[in-house]
């Protein structure tokens, strides 16, 4: 076998790979953006009084859990155009995405509301708080400083999942990658340093997301 | 002329599914072993050795499961050994498990009571019967959950493999979707399959989950 690796290849395409990584985070924090929208509706919808809605949410949460994001991506690939939805791989890439991460939020959200305790609320009247005062300190800080662990972790696991979005060639970094791969035929060389490109990716969100915590949630609660 | 969806194309799904358990469950098993050594060597109280499986685990954690197949699969392409393609996915599957296993039964081998290990060693077992007879049987149960949800992540994550070129039952979906036309129904029907397969496993994680927090609040 005479195959000496050559990672030269890596290193004239980094210009292309760095801004493959901005379309990841792009991916990922547009994704992230829809899934909490879709997140908060679900809420919302999940504990409704109509049971039909109520029905809806918990099977849409099993469905998009219990099925694989290859799947659901390829089967919106094509149901949108058929509801008058005719995007591009990346916007649908997006979609895809959100509606997963949705998926996830709902149950998510739906624990930080229900960690607040009613007599939080009625306690924060009685001090002679107003409504935007008790919703600003006593509901959100505190529901979001509960769901705040794994709202980031969501984040981390939707921007690794990204990188199946190339499979309807989707910009971001693995798409980037397979470009740059059958270009040059340097498959592992390609794909080993782009794994690491990710694993700074998650470690640099990693970081972020605990010097977010550190300076807003690191109040002592008792 | 284009075939319709019919029952040819959905037993050729089925055998697609088919290679999706059979793949499922060389990973788990060998994940289940690796992982194990893993947690072990997670919990072992050499510094270096724990830092080192540390490592290991936030590899596979903080990277896409995609490019972890990409560089096992064509890393092993590499070394000259003409490996079968699912062998080469197995092996990038077990990989993946047994950093995720390993780092599930870590913490649970953490949460057995500190009371069981000084017991243990009270009474003069050695290490590998205090793990074996008091620490392990304990950790199982509370892993338990977790174990059957990573089970359920495992079984979506096969469907990668249909991206390297490996016929289970995503690339089955897609390559009776291209020959018929119907991808909604083709996709609702993979789809619906992974459904089956994984949502009775997740409902009774979910439920055990319940169970065993009934149990730790008495």
């Amino acid at each position: 076998m005479g195959y000496t690796l050559d990672f030269s290849v890596v290193w004239h395409a980094m210009p292309a790979l760095l801004w493959g990584c901005v379309g990841t985070l792009g991916l990922a924090i547009a994704g992230m953006t829809l899934a909490m929208l879709i997140g908060i509706a679900g809420v919302a919808a999940r504990d409704a009084k109509a049971a039909w809605l109520r029905a809806v949410v918990i099977g849409f949460v099993e469905i998009v859990r219990n099925t694989p994001f290859l799947v659901q991506i390829f089967f919106l690939f094509f149901a949108l155009p058929l509801i008058g939805l005719k995007l591009n791989p990346t916007a649908t890439a997006i979609i895809a995405l959100g509606v997963n991460g949705g998926a996830y939020a709902i149950e998510i959200i739906r624990g930080g509301v229900q960690s607040i305790h009613k007599g939080q609320v009625e306690a924060g009247y009685a001090l002679g708080l107003h409504k935007g005062q008790v919703f600003r300190f006593i509901v959100l800080k505190p529901a979001l400083r509960a769901i705040y662990p794994s709202l980031t972790g969501q984040f981390i696991m939707l921007t690794l999942t990204s990188s199946i979005c190339s499979a309807v060639s989707a910009y971001e970094l693995t798409s980037v990658a397979q470009r740059i791969e059958s270009d040059t035929f340097r498959s592992f060389e390609v794909y080993f340093s782009v794994t690491f490109l990710y694993l700074a990716i998650s470690w640099l969100l990693m970081a972020g997301f605990a010097i977010i915590s550190h300076r807003f949630f690191s109040y002592p609660t008792r | 002329m284009t075939p319709h969806f019919g029952l040819p194309e959905f037993g050729f799904l089925l055998r697609g599914l088919q290679w999706t358990v059979l793949l499922t469950l060389v990973a788990f098993v060998g994940g289940c072993t690796a992982g194990l050594a893993v947690a072990l060597l997670r919990t072992c109280g050499h510094r270096s050795v724990e830092w080192s499986t540390r490592i290991y685990i936030g590899i596979f954690q903080g990277t896409p499961l995609l490019l972890q197949l990409f560089v096992v699969y064509y890393g092993l392409a590499l070394t000259g050994l003409k490996l079968d393609a699912f062998v080469a996915v197995a092996i990038g599957f077990t990989v993946n498990a047994s950093a995720f296993l390993g780092e599930i039964w870590r913490g649970a081998i953490q949460a057995v009571p500190r009371g069981q290990t000084e017991a243990a060693m009270a009474l003069g077992l050695h290490y590998s019967s205090r793990m074996r007879d008091i620490v392990l049987p304990q950790a199982i149960r509370i892993s338990l959950p977790a174990t059957i949800g990573y089970l359920v992540q495992l079984i979506k994550g096969t469907s990668l493999a249909a991206i390297v070129g490996f016929i289970e039952l995503a690339r089955a979906g897609q390559i009776v979707s291209n020959q018929t036309y119907q991808p909604l129904l083709v996709f609702g029907v993979v789809g619906a399959m992974y459904f089956i397969l994984c949502w009775p496993l997740s409902w009774w994680g979910s439920r055990m989950e319940a169970r065993l927090a009934l149990a730790g609040q008495r």
